[in-house]
């Protein structure tokens, strides 16, 4: 195999540590004056796709593209991902309809033509989104792809320059390891690495990095939706509990409340 | 014929903001923690908030207490930011550097103070952000490969010393002298508040090289020299002091200390001039540290006042508590105003000096207010050092005493801009 061309899609999400409240139409998260950053799991793929680089193993990492979706401040994250060290970026134009965004299977049908168009043959991407959860993309682009997939990744290795890649998982109980050939999907768990902070040279260097501006229609994807969100309510408040003196006093109100 | 059933309460009818005017967003923005809302900030700025914040939140409250405690500097956060590359943020690209402007270093200072690292933090690698300026300017290109790379790499330490025990801010009376020798000078004389000194590999020195009687000019006679610091010829003491334990600041006494020629910076006897290049951005800097301690004490007493519950109620329900924390925050933001005009209008090339001088007052008065404001807020928690409110309080200090105290600074106000006669 010649090189590896690595695609690693990420999404512009709320900040992890930012406590999501629902907007007042209770139709979705409130994202307005609130802080946004790189989608933790994403910020993973990009550090493996840069390790894999930095590794120099059996396949020599030929280009790293970073891709994101969405509306005008998606660009932020790109250079994020550039400084972190992918080779460059496409900003897919999606105009915020205040829906969520595009519904995993355009996201993945959008994908499986920019891996057509550019030659790719490895996506590693995160194996959630922190904003809606779905963790669909992954699956449902090597299902498209027909190529074989491994998902929630804890290690990867390629083995030899015939594109033999093993995967570490974790399961139920311990880890899986999983043999597959490339090109293939990858998505990627907390466990993989531990992603760098940019240095300021990388960062600055990340703003002349390219970075393409495309649309839906470019790569002949449509945004249709197929779900409609009723309703996006918070957790009930959590109840105040109860203290008992001792362990008979539990025993005791624990029978009053039948769990014994 | 039946009256039509009117309820007895109308229901409220919630009007409709249109998208895009309804500004209040749900998080409060001088409660979260670095946050990056500022409208006010460029792309470049905004990017090195973001950085900054990521790495500083690495290093919490706990870090700063334990190593205020412990009197140990902050290697840690010191290397953390010299890796990333972050001490070169204003020196040139050739040895490593950023070369961005004095607007994002006083963001990076700002936020590094802001993240509850206070005056530890910023001090701690203040040095290398502009200090080194005047080499950037007036060395050789063999003087800044040999000195700007390893201190931008973080290979290297150092430390600045002007001031000494007898002539305080009146620069231009220094005593410390430096001879001619056969192939450079010998230094004598003293200097205090020289911060980092324990552990600086490096000091920028500024020594009298032509007596102050036989000069041509006032500014003239004084000599810069970057040389190596831990000789045995130089004693260093450090002095115990209020607040920033974790960063040392000392006394220096040095005699028949042999400096070579290729350590001196620019011209002889024009030492004082290229000193001055660089004040204005110190005082920008040391203005965007104070802000950081007092936006993080506010923080500290916007939060604590909406948990703390006494009589039934949040205690920053009361005006009184929450009132006053209003008003520094309009405090606050007004000198960060002025101080990032200032640091615009420094890379722009104006050399004036009366936004950089006034907004490092404001915004150390302001932060000192901020300070105190957070530990009344806090009661008698805010005396307890677990809250971390009284060590920004010893810190905040700093910001008002130095590089330049509040008096110099209203003489220059008043004597620059209110054309009123020199009182000094």
């Amino acid at each position: 195999m010649s090189g590896l061309r690595i695609l690693v899609p990420v999404k512009r999400v709320i900040d992890y540590a930012i406590k999501p409240r629902i907007n007042k139409a209770q139709t979705g998260v409130e994202t307005a004056g609130v802080k946004h950053s790189l989608n933790p799991f994403d910020e993973l793929s990009i550090e493996e796709a840069v390790r894999l680089r930095e590794r120099k193993g059996p396949i020599k990492v030929e280009d790293i593209l970073a891709l994101s979706a969405g509306g005008p401040k998606c660009p932020d994250v790109l250079r994020t991902a550039m400084a972190m060290g992918a080779d460059r970026a496409f900003h897919i134009d999606v105009p915020d309809k205040g829906d969520g965004g595009p519904e995993p299977l355009t996201i993945a049908k959008m994908l499986q033509a920019v891996v057509k168009e550019q030659n790719v043959n490895l996506v590693l991407l995160g194996k959630q989104a922190i904003d809606g959860d779905q963790g669909q993309t992954g699956q449902m682009l090597a299902g498209l792809l027909g190529w074989p997939q491994a998902t929630q990744a804890s290690k990867v290795d390629i083995k030899d320059d015939a594109g033999t890649v093993e995967i570490t998982h974790e399961v139920d109980g311990g880890v899986e390891t999983l043999r597959a050939k490339l090109p293939m999907v990858i998505t990627t768990d907390l466990r993989l690495n531990e992603p760098r902070y940019a240095s300021l040279p990388n960062i600055m260097k990340a703003k002349k990095k390219p970075l393409e501006k495309k649309t839906l229609a470019d790569l002949g994807v449509e945004d249709t939706r197929r779900l409609k969100t009723l309703k996006v309510t918070e957790p009930p408040p959590r109840k105040g509990g109860g203290k008992v003196e001792d362990v008979d006093g539990l025993v005791s109100k624990l029978k009053e409340l039948g769990a014994l | 014929m039946q009256a039509p059933r009117i309820p007895r309460f109308l229901p409220l009818k919630v009007s409709r903001v249109p998208r895009g005017i309804r500004s209040r967003s749900l998080h409060a923005r001088a409660t979260e923690f670095l946050q990056s809302q500022d409208p006010d900030l460029s792309e470049s700025q905004r990017t090195v908030r973001e950085a900054i914040s990521k790495i500083c939140s690495d290093f919490p409250d706990s870090y700063w207490a334990q190593i205020d405690e412990s009197h140990q500097f902050p290697t840690e956060l010191y290397e953390a930011l010299a890796r990333r590359g972050w001490l070169g943020i204003c020196l040139p690209q050739r040895y490593g550097g950023s070369e961005l402007g004095i607007s994002e270093a006083a963001v990076m200072m700002q936020t590094i103070a802001e993240s509850g690292a206070g005056m530890t933090g910023a001090s701690s690698i203040h040095m290398n952000i502009f200090g080194l300026e005047p080499v950037a300017k007036y060395g050789t290109e063999e003087q800044k490969d040999r000195w700007l790379t390893p201190l931008i790499a973080g290979r290297q330490r150092a430390c600045f010393g002007v001031t000494e025990p007898n002539t305080g801010l009146d620069t231009l009376q220094l005593q410390a002298t430096a001879r001619r020798s056969r192939d450079g000078y010998v230094l004598s004389g003293q200097k205090v508040w020289i911060s980092t000194a324990q552990r600086a590999d490096k000091i920028l020195i500024l020594v009298r090289t032509t007596p102050r009687d036989r000069v041509k000019k006032p500014s003239q006679g004084l000599s810069l020299f970057y040389t190596d610091l831990q000789v045995p010829e130089v004693q260093i003491t450090e002095i115990p002091k209020m607040g920033r334990a974790a960063v040392d600041t000392n006394s220096l006494f040095f005699d028949n200390w042999h400096v070579s020629m290729e350590d001196r910076v620019g011209e002889e006897n024009e030492g004082f001039r290229m000193i001055l290049h660089g004040m204005n951005a110190e005082r920008i800097l040391i203005g965007a540290e104070a802000l950081g301690l007092g936006f993080a004490a506010l923080r500290r007493a916007a939060l604590y006042s909406n948990n703390r519950h006494v009589f039934g109620r949040p205690i920053g329900q009361n005006q009184g508590i929450q009132h006053p924390l209003a008003d520094s925050w309009m405090k606050l933001e007004a000198a960060r105003m002025m101080i990032y005009q200032a640091a615009r209008l420094y890379d722009q090339g104006y050399t004036g000096g009366e936004y950089a001088n006034a907004g490092k007052y404001l915004a150390a008065e302001a932060a000192f207010e901020g300070c105190e404001r957070a530990i009344l807020t806090h009661g008698g928690m805010g005396y307890a050092k677990e809250y971390h409110v009284e060590r920004y309080l010893r810190e905040v200090f700093i910001p008002r005493i130095a590089p330049v105290s509040r008096e110099m600074i209203l003489n220059y106000i008043g004597e620059r801009v209110l054309g009123l006669p020199r009182s000094y």
